[in-house]
């Protein structure tokens, strides 16, 4: 009894009251800032292994990047990851970011359909599927509910029946072994529901992109609701793309 | 016999041209004579095409002798062959992986079922019939916020029989990727992604393979980074899996306290490489991440708030009867079964099989450090729930004595990244890690340009999957999850 006091006693206050300003710890990569510097543009697409970056001009594809840092090692004045952890947004375009630019990436409230805002601004219950996910994306999922990130306390949660949920959050760039039971699940959601992918791994396919073992078809038959860069995405990122999608700030 | 065999030691690289090739009859002859002995057991076992011929390589550890013993055979395509695994069950999924990906017949392998290529929905499980027996099916997705897989039970009332475990949903085609990616920075991020969360280790295998492929010897202050890494991924994990612990026997206080002790070490390897994950802080050939006399500082001080609140927390989990009734005595592997099987880390230690490559094959700087492995030997859930908190504690030790010996970094500042150089041709490389779930083998084979043409993965999953499956027999159906969690093993690091 005693012991279990001390406990609590010890642990202090763990939350993060702001979530929506929180920062994280310094070196965080996050949205990258591409400067005017003229380069070899062919060379420094070249560094990127997962052709994120494009030319003409040279833009990096946050849902192909997978934030490891390689282009700002090879050409430090041409780009700069910042510690900007707000990467969500349902624009998939919006997810590009060109040479010149440093504007926040955000939700574009116009293209979110109406149900959303007015269904699900005060719970969200999501099932999660991950279909290849490599496991860091499923530990940051969990990270989102610890008690200091604590997503609970917005209502948005992971359920976990489909019966129970408003939609799917999907990792993983989803393998062809993956590709029936995710469709299975997704309409095993009550509608209106949501299509999420989280990680660029769901979002483009990563690394995996080209690999004849996946089955992406899931994605040209369903509108996605939301895109979650990162590999694997931040609980900062997640939550705050959860809430920027839902409700208005 | 044993003088065909060719004698290697962790992280090194031969000539393809040395390595013994035997007929099959001999292969399998002098696999089962060396499997014999419990000091050794099998790491690395599979086949690639080579001149018109499936080229099968052997690779199995010696523990006491601290080397890998390395022979080969070549079999002509389509060809049967009697099955090692009929006499060794250790080598039983190797067997299913080479039929499955190069089409060998094995006759008298015990249960041909496939390994990640199976036709989800059309596969027949395993059956047993009984007037009072029912079966239940678990996944692919299952209830939490983890990777898919799919469980069959077959149960008599709430006791479970049998367990069959079919695995393949996360099937990418990491082996295949890493023949067609030709550029390095693609095959690295390929290894960091075989198991997310094990992502340093897997890429610190790589790393060695690329580096010994290339003759390249890595700087001091080059493997003191990994083996720190190594040591924050293992704590990291350990950790989050205490907290899933508790909370699978619903004891909310556990769940919560581990749960938040994952995240200082997180935060810290992201102050560190950027990445909570410590994705990006493993590249062959240098040290991407400086560690700088500010992040020492910063990490003694994150750990000795940590431990106080761990040893607390632990302290007080090993002394709560409401806890241990759910932990101890709760799927057992039995010492006999873990090396039947050829269990490894976590599975094999905690049912008293010492098997840890940090002691048997140290690479990095762990042959500095001495680590004694720790070993449990009650085989069930409270073995290896201990086992994590004594290898946290552990670990705690190795990362403060790391920290007493840190190397100077060289300016972080380079333009010109430095390069391991180009692999050698025909030339076959192996390295062992200990990831915080066990035993990681990476295997490389060049061809005469010097290209890849084989590279072989094996996470720990894919020897102790079948620990699980043995551990739930005779358990009731409810104690699954915390079973399942105790083991907590990869899906992808198994599929690839």
């Amino acid at each position: 009894m005693f012991k279990s006091l001390n406990i609590f006693l010890h642990q202090g206050k763990q939350f993060i009251p702001d979530i929506r300003n929180a920062k994280a710890p310094r070196v965080f990569r996050g949205r990258p800032v591409i400067s005017t510097e003229k380069v070899d543009e062919e060379a420094f697409a070249g560094v990127c292994p997962s052709g994120a970056i494009g030319i003409s001009p040279v833009s990096i594809d946050l849902g192909k990047c997978l934030f490891c840092g390689e282009c700002e090692r090879c050409f430090p004045k041409k780009v700069h990851f910042t510690d900007d952890t707000h990467l969500a947004t349902n624009v998939r375009e919006r997810l590009i970011v060109r040479e010149g630019e440093d504007k926040p990436i955000e939700v574009d409230r116009d293209a979110i359909r109406p149900e959303v805002r007015k269904i699900f601004r005060g719970s969200l219950k999501l099932r999660q599927v991950s279909a290849g996910g490599d496991g860091s994306c499923e530990a940051e999922l969990n990270a989102t509910g610890n008690v200091q990130f604590d997503m609970g306390r917005f209502g948005i949660e992971f359920a976990a029946s489909p019966r129970h949920a408003d939609g799917v959050l999907v990792t993983g760039p989803i393998s062809a072994n993956m590709a029936r039971a995710l469709e299975l699940t997704y309409e095993a959601c009550p509608e209106p529901r949501l299509v999420i992918l989280d990680g660029t791994d769901a979002i483009s396919g990563g690394m995996f992109a080209d690999s004849p073992d996946l089955d992406r078809s899931f994605l040209e038959s369903h509108h996605v609701d939301l895109f979650i860069p990162g590999n694997p995405a931040h609980p900062l990122t997640v939550i705050n793309g959860l809430l920027d999608l839902t409700r208005s700030k | 016999m044993n003088n065909n065999i060719l004698h290697v030691s962790n992280g090194s690289c031969i000539k393809v041209a040395d390595i013994p090739v035997l007929s099959y009859d001999c292969f399998r002859a002098t696999t089962l004579e060396l499997m014999s002995d419990k000091a050794r057991h099998c790491v690395s076992y599979f086949g690639y095409s080579s001149a018109e011929a499936i080229r099968l390589m052997m690779c199995i550890a010696d523990d006491a002798a601290h080397d890998i013993l390395v022979f080969a055979c070549d079999v002509e395509n389509g060809a049967r062959l009697a099955s090692a695994a009929a006499d060794c069950l250790a080598l039983e999924r190797y067997e299913r992986e080479i039929h499955e990906n190069w089409g060998l017949e094995f006759e008298g392998h015990p249960w041909y079922k496939p390994v990640r290529d199976f036709m989800p929905g059309k596969y027949k499980f395993f059956e047993m019939e009984g007037e009072e027996l029912h079966e239940v099916g678990v996944g692919p997705v299952h209830a939490g916020v983890i990777e898919p897989g799919h469980f069959r039970f077959i149960c008599n009332g709430e006791d479970v029989l049998h367990l069959e475990i079919q695995l393949g949903w996360q099937h990418r085609g990491v082996e295949s990727l890493m023949l067609k990616k030709k550029r390095l920075i693609e095959r690295v991020l390929l290894a960091e992604g075989i198991a997310g969360d094990t992502s340093v280790s897997h890429s610190t295998a790589f790393a060695s393979v690329w580096e010994s492929l290339c003759g390249f010897k890595p700087g001091k202050e080059v493997l003191w980074a990994r083996t720190l890494a190594a040591e924050l991924e293992r704590m990291a994990n350990h950790t989050g899996d205490l907290g899933a612990i508790c909370g699978d026997v619903a004891y909310q206080l556990g769940a919560a306290v581990f749960g938040r002790l994952r995240t200082p070490i997180v935060n810290f390897s992201q102050r560190w490489c950027g990445n909570r994950l410590g994705k990006g802080n493993v590249r062959p050939a240098y040290a991407p991440y400086a560690f700088t006399e500010e992040l020492r500082q910063q990490l003694l001080s994150d750990l000795s708030a940590y431990e106080r609140d761990f040893l607390e927390m632990s302290d007080k989990i090993q002394h709560f009867p409401s806890v241990l009734s759910r932990l101890d005595r709760t799927g057992i592997v039995s010492t006999e079964q873990a090396e039947s099987i050829g269990a490894v880390g976590m599975a094999a230690k905690c049912a008293g099989v010492c098997r840890d490559t940090r002691a048997s094959h140290p690479y990095g700087v762990y042959a500095s450090l001495g680590v004694q492995p720790v070993v449990k030997e009650s085989g069930d859930v409270l073995a290896r729930t201990e086992l994590r908190i004594d290898e946290v504690k552990q670990s705690l030790a190795i990362v403060r004595a790391l920290l007493a010996q840190m190397p100077s970094f060289g300016a972080s500042e380079c333009v010109n990244i430095p390069s391991a150089g180009c692999p050698a041709s025909g030339s076959f490389a192996i390295a062992l890690t200990e990831g915080w779930r066990g035993e990681i083998c990476h295997c490389a084979v060049t061809g005469a340009d010097g290209e890849l043409v084989a590279y072989k993965v094996k996470d720990p999953s894919f020897h102790n999957w079948m620990a699980l499956a043995l551990a739930v027999r005779g358990n009731e159906i409810s104690d699954f999850p915390i079973c399942n969690k105790s083991f907590n093993l990869s899906y992808c690091g198994h599929d690839l």
